[in-house]
C-alpha cells in the first residue's frame, strides 16, 4: 500500500517535473531557434486562419444569447440601456477568451497532440534526432509562437463578433436604442479590460501548444497511444484553461 | 570504430541487453542477427544515442555516447545516416523534400546544388520521376528505397538499417541487398544492418553477431557463423523448431 502510493507519488512528481522541463524549453528554444518563418506562417493559417469559422460562429451565437438573457435581467430593473455595456464586458474580461481557446482546443489543440504524436509512434522525431536536428525547432517552436499570435487575434474577432450578435439581438430584435448601446459599452469599457483579454488570451494560447505537443511528443504506443494523448490533450488543455483563468482573472481584476 | 561494453537495458521488468559487448570494426558491413524481439533494434539505437543504457559504455571512434549533452550528442550524430525499420519518412513532405531535407538543414548548399546530389541519390537507389510523391503514395520497397537515399545524402561515415528488407517480396529483397552494398563499395561507410534475412544476409554483410537474451552469443566472418557449433546459432540459421530457441 505505502509501497504503490510511493510509486504514484513519485511518478506523478516525475511527470511534473518533464512538463514544466517541456515549456521552460520549448521558451528557451523560441529564443535560440524560433523556427522557419514558413513553418509560423503554415502553423499560424492552421492554428488561426482555420479556427476563423468556429470563432465567428461561436462568438455570434454567444453574442446573441448575452444579449437575450441581459436584456430580460436589465430589463427588471429598468436598465436595458446598460446592455451593450453587459455583453462587452462579459466578453472581453471572460468569455471571449475563454471561449475563444476552448474552441481551438478542440479544434487545433487536439490536431497538434495527434500529429506530433504520430510521427512519434512512426518514428519522423527520432529521424530528426537521428539527422542531429533539434525536433523542438521543427514540430514545437513554431506551434508556440503561432499559438501565441493566434489566440489574440482570435479573441478580438470573438469579442467584435460577440458585441454584434449581442447588438443584433438587444436593438434590431428586443428594440434597445442603438446609441445607448454603443455610447455605454465605450464609456465602461476601459483599456485595462482589453488588456486583461489579451492578456488571457496569450496565456490561453501558451497552454494550448504545451499541453499540446508535450502530449504527442510523449505519446505512447501505437494508435491508441496517440489516441489516449488526443484526449489526454483536450481534457487536461480545457481544464488548465479555466483553472488558469480563474487565478489570472483574480491578479488582472 | 563502435564498440559496445557491458551495456544493460532493461524496460521495466523486461531484460533487454544483458552485460553486452560488441566490437563494430570500421569500413566494414556488420550484422547484427537474433530472434525477434530479442532488442536487435534496441541494440541499434544505442549506437547513435537514442537509447541509453542503464549502465555500460558506448563509443563511436573512441569517444563515449553516454550521458552526453544534446549539442555534444549531436556533434557525434552527425557521423550516422540511418534507415528505420518503418523507413520514417516525413509523411507530409515529397520524396524529393524528404532526401533534400538533411541537405538544406545541415549544409549550405545552394538550391540548385541541393537539386543535383538528391536526384543524383534518386537515381543511385533506382528511382526516377517520384520526386513530387509523397510517401503514402509509394509501395514498400520504394519507401525504403528513398529512405536509403535520405540515409547516404549527407555521405555519413556510418549507417545503420534497421531491418532494411522487413515485409518485402524476394526479388526487392535482392535488390536492396545488392543496393546495401554498391552504396558501401562506392562510399565506404561503416554498416550497421539488423536482420533476419537468413542466407542473404551472409552474402551482404563482412561480419554478422548473433543477439539473443541480451548477450551476443557470437561474432565473426559470416563462414564462420554458418559453420558455427553453438546450438542456438546453428538453431537460427536453420529455422528448426527444435533447440535451445523457443519463439512459441
Amino acid at each position: 500500500m505505502v509501497q504503490a502510493l510511493g510509486r504514484v507519488t513519485i511518478g506523478t512528481v516525475r511527470d511534473l517535473g518533464k512538463t514544466g522541463w517541456f515549456l521552460l524549453y520549448s521558451f528557451y528554444m523560441i529564443v535560440r531557434r524560433p523556427g522557419s518563418p514558413v513553418q509560423i506562417l503554415k502553423q499560424m493559417r492552421f492554428i488561426g486562419t482555420k479556427s476563423l469559422f468556429v470563432i465567428v460562429l461561436t462568438a455570434a451565437f454567444t453574442g446573441m444569447v448575452l444579449g437575450l438573457q441581459g436584456y430580460y435581467t436589465l430589463a427588471k430593473f429598468g436598465s436595458e440601456g446598460m446592455l451593450g455595456t453587459a455583453v462587452a464586458l462579459s466578453l472581453i474580461r471572460e468569455l471571449g477568451p475563454v471561449l475563444a481557446a476552448l474552441m481551438v482546443t478542440g479544434r487545433a489543440g487536439s490536431a497538434i497532440t495527434a500529429e506530433i504524436g504520430i510521427m512519434r509512434i512512426s518514428e519522423q522525431i527520432d529521424a530528426l534526432e537521428t539527422m542531429a536536428l533539434d525536433p523542438f525547432k521543427y514540430l514545437v517552436t513554431p506551434k508556440f509562437i503561432a499559438a501565441m499570435i493566434s489566440l489574440p487575434l482570435l479573441c478580438a474577432i470573438f469579442d467584435v463578433v460577440g458585441i454584434y450578435g449581442g447588438w443584433l439581438v438587444g436593438v434590431k430584435l428586443l428594440g434597445v436604442n442603438p446609441g445607448a448601446y454603443f455610447y455605454e459599452m465605450e464609456k465602461s469599457v476601459v483599456w485595462r479590460d482589453v488588456y486583461s483579454g489579451v492578456v488571457k488570451s496569450f496565456s490561453f494560447g501558451v497552454i494550448i501548444a504545451w499541453i499540446g505537443c508535450y502530449k504527442g511528443y510523449y505519446a505512447g504506443h501505437g494508435a491508441e497511444g496517440v489516441s489516449r494523448a488526443t484526449t489526454e490533450s483536450v481534457v487536461l488543455t480545457s481544464v488548465l484553461i479555466l483553472v488558469w483563468d480563474y487565478f489570472l482573472t483574480s491578479v488582472l481584476l | 570504430m563502435i564498440s559496445m561494453r557491458n551495456v544493460h537495458k532493461s524496460f521495466g521488468s523486461q531484460k533487454v541487453l544483458d552485460d553486452l559487448c560488441l566490437d563494430i570494426p570500421e569500413g566494414k558491413i556488420t550484422a547484427i542477427i537474433g530472434p525477434s524481439g530479442e532488442g536487435k533494434s534496441v541494440l541499434l539505437k544505442h549506437l547513435i544515442g537514442l537509447l541509453q543504457p542503464d549502465s555500460g559504455q558506448v563509443d563511436v571512434d573512441g569517444e563515449s555516447i553516454i550521458g552526453l549533452r544534446r549539442s555534444q550528442l549531436n556533434r557525434i550524430r552527425e557521423k550516422f545516416g540511418m534507415l528505420f525499420q518503418n523507413v520514417a519518412l516525413f509523411d507530409s513532405m515529397t520524396c524529393f523534400e524528404n532526401v533534400a531535407f538533411p541537405l538544406q538543414e545541415k549544409t549550405k548548399l545552394s538550391k540548385d546544388e541541393i537539386r543535383r546530389r538528391v536526384l543524383s541519390a534518386l537515381e543511385d537507389v533506382g528511382l526516377k520521376n517520384i520526386e513530387s510523391k509523397f510517401p503514402d503514395e509509394l509501395s514498400g520497397g520504394m519507401k525504403k528505397r528513398v529512405g536509403l537515399a535520405r540515409a547516404v545524402v549527407l555521405n555519413p561515415k556510418i549507417i545503420l538499417f534497421d531491418e532494411p528488407t522487413t515485409g518485402l517480396d524476394p526479388i526487392i529483397k535482392r535488390a536492396i541487398h545488392q543496393l546495401i552494398k554498391d552504396t558501401h563499395e562506392k562510399f565506404g561507410f561503416t554498416a550497421v544492418i539488423v536482420s533476419h534475412e537468413i542466407p542473404d544476409i551472409f552474402d551482404v554483410a563482412q561480419n554478422v553477431a548473433m543477439l539473443y537474451r541480451g548477450k551476443i552469443l557470437q561474432h565473426g566472418s559470416p563462414s564462420e557463423i554458418k559453420n558455427s557449433n553453438h546450438p542456438a546459432v546453428r538453431q537460427f540459421i536453420s529455422g528448426s523448431l527444435d533447440g535451445p530457441i523457443h519463439m512459441i
